[in-house]
């Protein structure tokens, strides 16, 4: 594992800004020059099996140490090796979107778009970039920190509200 | 002018007395499967209506005729309020023509096992009438589903039955029975076994029942095609679908299992084995739909014309031409 | 590209047939379990196209774990799968005992594994169950029941609640098995075996179900891997990856067990794996049951696993060089739980499901990711489906195991 960090570093110095090791291996990229990295991993190194795609939302995070908003973690696991280890990339908010991994990885699909649904990140290269979990001509972003647990009266579902209406008639 | 009316009269109570007689066997029908599938699933049946439960299929009927009888929007109404009534009649019709005892046929048609394929035959007219007239996506596929199987199973029926008509030398049903009887074999099961494995499975195929249920399978298309009937109408279907199962085993009992000959008679009771054998038939109806999953629906247009037709017509073929040589 | 609602509402208006037949299995239907909604394309009868409509049972626990703290989001995860509620506790307290740095006790982990084997034999009853019962095999049905009612009935003896147990707790379990419990689970143990080989009897060899599951919805391996599938799913393609073996978890590491594999990916590959799981999961159990006597006495929670209700701020005293008199000490906040992050994964009955949470220093996570195997594996659906039929969609449906608590979250 110390070999393939060291390789890691050394090939995509430009794209790789920090390695930390906590439970597993994380390394934080840049989102220029991404696509390049996971390609490396997925065709060369065998890292074959994307487990999880997920975004974070770190507004008002006191022990933030870096200025962006939200960060996209990518867990990748190799079977042969298993090796299990964690990219994340940071997203600014007005710039909110980054590369999409569907090309290579299948189960990507449905976690970008769960991805866009609750935050608000748009990935490029998605084939169908829609809301999956919420309904289809919902508005805002649930899991956004600035988002409410509970909604009031007036910010209800609109269509629920007109249907309710419809009946009632 | 009396004599007509005197055949008319007597005509009419011994048609009620049957129609009568029918109805109670198919309602019982639904409870004694009810109850024998609970058993084989190591549960009880209905027990609570009724001793034992044996009020529960005229509690049933009580509860569809008093539903709410809704009508879907855009339906091509004639056609919908008349499709049940063709699958009952048609089913039902058939019970006229089985001789029960030997001294006892509704009516001696000479060309009864002709007419009740006809029947049979216009049974499918409802299926596909009330899956086209339903408005509805799931109704129409059911409906078109059941129709196709319908057809391709009564060709091997058919050909089964011909096997018993080339050995009797009749169409006339009751020829049939007799001619059983003044053959060596008393029954023709021993000689037309495989014609009549052929003629069980199709007419498990003809009333649409597991493992060929697919058409109003539950879990797949939501009961097919009579799915947007409700109240008097979802009965009249669930009737008629008995109905054929009944007419179909006493089809079998007349034609294969000798009608109403047994190993010793009965003083007062001239129909007992009969309703002995048919009886034995409806429980491996009730048996088979307890064990066996269900073909989908390529697989059972596969087994209907791939294996049933050819096997039929080789009976065929071999029953000529033992005939002709013995 | 015109959405669907908009060409079925053309279709009706205009009457024109010309393009593929649309149908709708709604969110109500007998076989899909669940609210899951389907938007076939068909030709015939063949599918040309399915798009799966998920998230009509989404109730917001990923949101609702950042305003409860660390004991009570397990109460949470009881609802995901909540057929097998044993495995989506012990995912969250192995997330959190990794994040807070605890360790559980050895008689703690002995029972986690027994609960969660008892869980794996409760879905794949279930699973089985339904499965026949959408291929029409109603007999089965039962006589899985009867069998998922006695292991219920022991879940409430152990825990008090049939289906959502929140047994395991942060730290261990809530409270050990009495004797009578582990008499009864031997007695299960016993009695089980038989009642499998009386399951294969009725449908293994039966013509009729392996023409309706051989050959359907073949995965070759290199896209069941691509496709994110995991458990059994994955298994029956012939990967032999089990996350108990990967990166063995609670008591796994101490038991054997066989990982059972298919060879060609098919639906009757899927089954035979999971009806094999079946065995090995009671004989997981008697291994478990056997060791318990060793550890009698041990505690069953760790020492410093946080209380039900963590404190909102703790304080320590600033350290003083001289004490002031009449000077009133501030104490500087220290962090509840340590900052940072943890991810860990474990083998649910279904698949993969693991829980990633991120920490700011306080009683409530921050972020608590779950990635359920469901989710991924309705994505699977159309591709799984392409040219097959209707009919076979229910199987297909089937032999994923898909609960739509698990995939809505």
């Amino acid at each position: 594992m110390e070999e393939l960090l060291n390789e890691l570093k050394e090939k995509f110095s430009s794209v790789i800004v920090e390695i930390q090791e906590k439970d597993y291996p994380t390394l934080i990229c840049k989102r220029t020059g991404f696509l390049d990295l996971i390609k490396y991993l997925k065709d060369e190194k065998g890292f074959k099996y994307l487990i999880d795609l997920c975004g974070v939302d770190y507004l008002n995070y006191k022990q933030k140490k870096f200025e962006e908003r939200f960060e996209v973690v990518y867990h990748l696991y190799n079977l042969d090796s298993k090796i299990l280890i964690r990219l994340k990339v940071r997203i600014p908010e007005d710039d909110c979107w980054q590369h999409s991994v569907t090309p290579l990885f299948m189960t990507a699909n449905y976690f970008e778009r769960e991805c866009y649904d609750m935050f608000g990140i748009s990935f490029k290269g998605h084939p169908d970039l829609r809301r999956i979990l919420m309904p289809d001509d919902w508005e805002g972003h649930p899991l956004r920190k600035d988002y409410p647990v509970y909604l009031e009266e007036e910010q209800e579902w609109k269509t629920y509200k007109e249907f309710i209406q419809k009946v009632k008639k | 002018m009396g004599d007509l009316i005197d055949k008319l009269i007597f005509l009419g109570i011994a048609a009620g007395s049957l129609l009568v007689i029918a109805l109670l066997h198919v309602a019982y029908l639904t409870y004694a499967e009810r109850k024998i599938i609970g058993r084989m699933q190591q549960r009880l049946g209905p027990n609570r209506v009724g001793p034992r439960g044996l009020l529960q299929p005229i509690a049933d009927m009580v509860k569809l005729l008093t539903k709410e009888d809704l009508v879907p929007y855009g339906v091509d109404k004639p056609v919908f309020y008349i499709a049940p009534f063709i699958s009952l009649v048609c089913a039902g019709t058939g019970v006229a023509l089985i001789p029960i005892w030997e001294k006892f046929v509704l009516s001696n048609i000479n060309v009864g096992i002709l007419f009740i394929l006809a029947l049979s035959s216009l049974s499918a007219y409802g299926v596909i009438l009330s899956g086209w007239a339903s408005n509805s996506r799931y109704a129409l596929l059911g409906g078109l589903r059941a129709s196709a199987q319908v057809i391709s199973y009564e060709i091997a029926m058919s050909l089964a039955l011909l096997s018993v008509v080339l050995m009797a030398g009749s169409l006339n049903l009751m020829d049939i029975v007799k001619a059983q009887i003044n053959s060596p074999y008393k029954i023709y099961l021993i000689p037309q076994i495989i014609a009549f494995y052929v003629f069980i499975i199709s007419a498990i195929a003809e009333c649409n029942r597991v493992p060929f249920d697919l058409p109003e399978a539950e879990t797949e298309l939501v009961a097919g095609y009579f799915v947007e009937y409700s109240a008097m109408r979802f009965a009249i279907f669930y009737l008629a679908e008995y109905f054929g199962m009944v007419v179909m085993s006493a089809l079998a009992v007349t034609c294969f299992l000798g009608g109403w000959i047994g190993p010793f008679e009965i003083p007062y009771i001239p129909f007992f084995w009969f309703l002995i054998k048919l009886y034995i038939l409806l429980f491996i109806y009730i048996w088979v739909r307890a064990t066996l999953p269900r073909y989908r629906y390529d697989q059972l247009m596969g087994l209907g014309w791939k294996v049933l037709i050819p096997v039929a017509i080789i009976n065929l073929f071999l029953t000529a031409v033992l005939k002709l040589i013995f | 590209m015109a959405t669907y609602l908009e060409i079925n509402k053309k279709q009706i208006n205009e009457e024109k047939w010309e393009e593929p037949f649309y149908i709708n299995m709604g969110p109500q239907h007998p076989s899909t379990h669940g609210v899951l909604r389907l938007f076939l394309e068909l030709e015939g009868e063949t599918i040309v196209n399915c798009t799966p409509i998920i998230g009509y049972l989404h109730r917001g626990v990923e949101k609702l774990g950042e305003t409860l703290n660390y004991n009570q989001a397990i109460v949470l995860s009881d609802r995901l799968d909540y057929i097998a509620s044993a495995a989506n506790n012990t995912a969250f307290a192995l997330a959190f005992e990794k994040l807070m740095g605890l360790e559980v006790p050895r008689r703690a982990k002995l029972l986690r594994t027994i609960v969660c084997e008892m869980a794996r034999i409760c879905n794949h009853l279930l699973w089985l169950a339904t499965h026949a019962l959408d291929i029409g095999a109603m007999t089965v049905f039962l006589y899985c029941f009867r069998d998922r009612e006695w292991l219920l009935n022991i879940y409430e003896k152990i825990c008090g609640a049939r289906l959502t147990h929140s047994y395991v707790r942060v730290g261990g379990v809530r409270q050990d098995f009495t004797q009578e419990i582990i008499d009864e689970l031997y007695k299960f143990t016993e009695e089980f075996p038989p009642r499998i080989y009386d399951y294969e009897t009725l449908i293994d060899v039966n013509r009729i179900w392996l023409k309706r599951t051989k050959g359907i919805a073949v995965v070759p391996p290199e896209d069941a891997i691509n496709l994110g599938l995991t458990g059994p799913c994955l298994r029956g393609s012939g990967i032999a990856y089990d996350v108990r073996k990967f990166r063995p978890y609670d008591a796994y590491g101490e038991v054997d067990f066989v990982v059972p594999t298919g060879k060609n990916g098919d639906t009757y590959d899927r089954y035979r794996v999971r009806m094999e799981e079946l065995r090995q999961s009671n004989f997981i159990i008697r291994q478990c049951l056997d060791k318990l006597p060793e550890t009698q006495g041990e505690p069953v929670l760790a020492e410093n696993a946080p209380d039900l209700l963590m404190p909102e701020k703790v304080k320590e005293p600033k350290p003083q060089p001289v004490p002031k008199k009449g000077v009133i000490f501030r104490g500087v906040e220290k962090p509840i739980v340590p900052v940072g992050e943890a991810f860990a994964s474990i083998e649910s009955p279904k698949g993969e499901l693991a829980v990633y949470v991120v920490s700011d220093g306080s009683n409530k996570p921050w972020r608590l990711r779950i990635r359920t195997p469901s989710f991924v594996h309705i994505s699977a659906i159309p591709y799984m489906a392409k040219n097959h039929m209707v009919a076979d969609l229910i199987a297909i449906i089937g032999t994923l195991d898909i609960v739509l608590g698990d995939s809505d979250r």
